[in-house]
């Protein structure tokens, strides 16, 4: 203990209020999973994650989640390097609108998504015609999950970007070196674990996911049917014990993302330190 | 962690010399693709909930808005915040207190589960609720047997959304607070203000801009959650709807314009959040460089 503790007062009492509000509210409810799916014992929990239906909910969910931050790490990096390196009119607004996927209740993302790309919504309609359908097919899921995972690989990357050091880039250019050479031998080589970061950040979240997707995705049971919207169905048939199970299975999954982001963080907090 | 990530103060980057950049070309054709990526995913949506919600005229806008049904949605939603910010804003303030001014084992620990809510699926984060309250919940049959109702009823909607907007006012307030350091409080301190007086004259002040950045980030989140609300509501019409909830029911029933119009209201919100925390990152950065610049000579 440092000696500001004994200058300083209120620790003993604001630490035993922060540790029972955390108890209260996050970690006693979340221990009900694990404890419930232990209770229910092995062969009930094997048998409701190897069901075929929720089986086909995990692959959906796992598959958009991962093409949809694919699509997120190629478009955020391009978009975070013009918003920190290119001046064009109209900036600070774009830079402010990245985050509205976080400010937008899923809700109104959902139902917006779903209309704008139905057979005859703005987007759905000419694609249509080109035989394309996005509404209520994996598609659709995929383009609504892409837009909620958007700001974290843009706002991961922006700080990065900004540190980068010119005189490195100035050196290289002196040295002969095109802009070609520095963007792939020295630029990306950087933003590698930061890029990293923001793909699993936005991996993560679409993996739980809900409010944005379940309008567009149409919910047709081994098609279009996310892991969070079973969960919702189980426990509307009152079928207590398959919806913890696929919630704990959920959980498992992210909170190895979890640990892998933590990790990545480390990685990135070193290379920026050097 | 997922969820969410932490405030971006943009610090003043100097933009690069001519030729350490990319030729013009190059630089407009990365530009038009951005933006076009962006207008796609994020303006055209946008526009599209206002259109939507005026497809009718004005006169139907109001009139969705001023349904018995939408009016006691937007209530409620506006008692669930009130309740859940300021319980989320105590939390944080105590949580910064203790994490930040203090050193003490498992104190990384600490920080990893305060962001616990945002790792998990917001469904999940209503379900532990159910487990916990439920009809055949941990207290289930004791909640009963005393005629307490808490899931599917306000008390659920209330506490699933303290859950999901738990860490955003903590999560803000512990690097302000770091960054301010100990020595003004401890000053403070030895020339006799008492612990309450020292919060409020020395360390209020300075956080007060994280403070607001982080209660505007978790008012949006309380406002607007879905998943998890809506699986320890009753969906009772009038009832136990919050606005997000609302706006599912109206579209389930093809009242597309209805469900816009409560829609525009919420990402109107979603604008002013927008707004509202681009201003503070401005004032957030200012502060802590003049903190910087009040703090250099101490350390030369």
């Amino acid at each position: 203990m440092s000696k500001s503790n004994r200058v300083l007062p209120g620790f003993r009492i604001t630490m035993a209020f922060t540790l029972l509000y955390l108890g209260l509210i996050v970690i006693v409810p979340l221990t009900t999973l694990p404890v419930e799916s232990i209770t229910m014992g092995w062969t009930a929990f094997h048998r409701t994650l190897t069901d075929p239906r929720v089986v086909a909910s995990y692959k959906l969910s796992l598959g958009a989640s991962f093409v949809a931050a694919i699509v997120n790490g190629v478009f955020g990096v391009l978009v975070a390097w013009v918003l920190v390196r290119y001046p064009f009119p109209g900036r600070r607004v774009i830079d402010a609108l990245i985050d509205l996927p976080f400010a937008l209740p899923t809700a109104v993302a959902g139902i917006t998504l779903t209309t704008l790309y139905a057979p005859n919504g703005w987007l759905g309609a000419p694609l249509a015609r080109h035989g394309l359908k996005v509404s209520f097919t994996p598609l659709g899921v995929t383009v609504a999950l892409i837009f909620i995972g958007l700001p974290f690989v843009v706002r991961t990357l922006q700080p990065v970007i900004e540190e980068l050091d010119l005189q490195v880039e100035e050196a290289a250019t002196s040295l002969g070196a095109n802009r070609w050479h520095i963007t792939t031998r020295i630029i990306l080589p950087y933003l590698y674990p930061a890029w990293i970061t923001g793909f699993a950040l936005s991996f993560a979240r679409a993996v739980g996911e809900y409010g944005s997707v379940v309008f567009i995705s149409g919910n047709m049971p081994m098609r279009t049917e996310i892991a969070p919207l079973l969960i919702i169905t189980k426990l509307l048939q009152y079928d207590y014990a398959g919806a913890t199970t696929i919630a704990f299975g959920l959980l498992v999954i992210s909170f190895v993302l979890l640990l892998a982001i933590n990790g990545l963080q480390h990685w990135t907090g070193r290379r920026l330190a050097h | 962690m997922a969820g969410y990530v932490s405030a971006h103060r943009q610090g003043s980057a100097t933009l690069p010399r001519r030729r350490l950049t990319e030729p013009a070309l190059v630089r407009w054709t990365l530009i038009g693709i951005a933006l076009a990526f962006l207008a796609l995913f994020l303006a055209v949506p946008l526009v599209m909930v206002f259109s939507e919600a005026f497809a009718k005229g004005v006169d139907a806008y109001w009139a969705a808005l001023e349904d018995p049904d939408a009016l006691s949605a937007i209530r409620l939603t506006l008692f669930v915040a009130a309740i859940a910010v300021p319980s989320n804003l105590i939390f944080g303030i105590s949580a910064g207190w203790a994490i930040a001014k203090f050193r003490f084992p498992g104190r990384n620990l600490l920080i990893t589960l305060i962001d616990l809510p945002f790792a998990v699926s917001p469904v999940i984060s209503g379900l532990v609720f159910v487990l916990l309250f439920g009809r055949r919940g941990w207290f289930g049959p004791w909640l009963f047997d005393h005629d307490i109702k808490i899931v599917f009823a306000v008390p659920g909607i209330v506490l699933a959304t303290i859950f999901v907007s738990f860490p955003f006012i903590a999560r803000e307030i512990i690097p302000v607070m770091e960054a301010s350091g100990t020595e003004e409080e401890e000053a403070a301190r030895v020339l006799g203000a008492s612990g309450l007086q020292t919060f409020f004259r020395v360390t209020l002040p300075n956080i007060k801009w994280g403070l607001l950045y982080g209660v505007i980030l978790c008012n949006a989140r309380a406002m607007g959650e879905f998943g998890a609300v809506s699986v320890v509501s009753g969906h009772v019409r009038g009832r136990t709807n919050t606005m997000p909830l609302h706006v599912e029911i109206l579209y389930n029933e093809y009242n597309f314009q209805a469900a816009f119009a409560v829609a525009s209201v919420l990402a109107l919100l979603a604008l002013v959040t927008l707004v509202a925390k681009a201003v503070i990152e401005r004032r957030l950065a200012r502060s802590l460089a003049a903190h910087d610049e009040t703090a250099a000579p101490e350390s030369a």
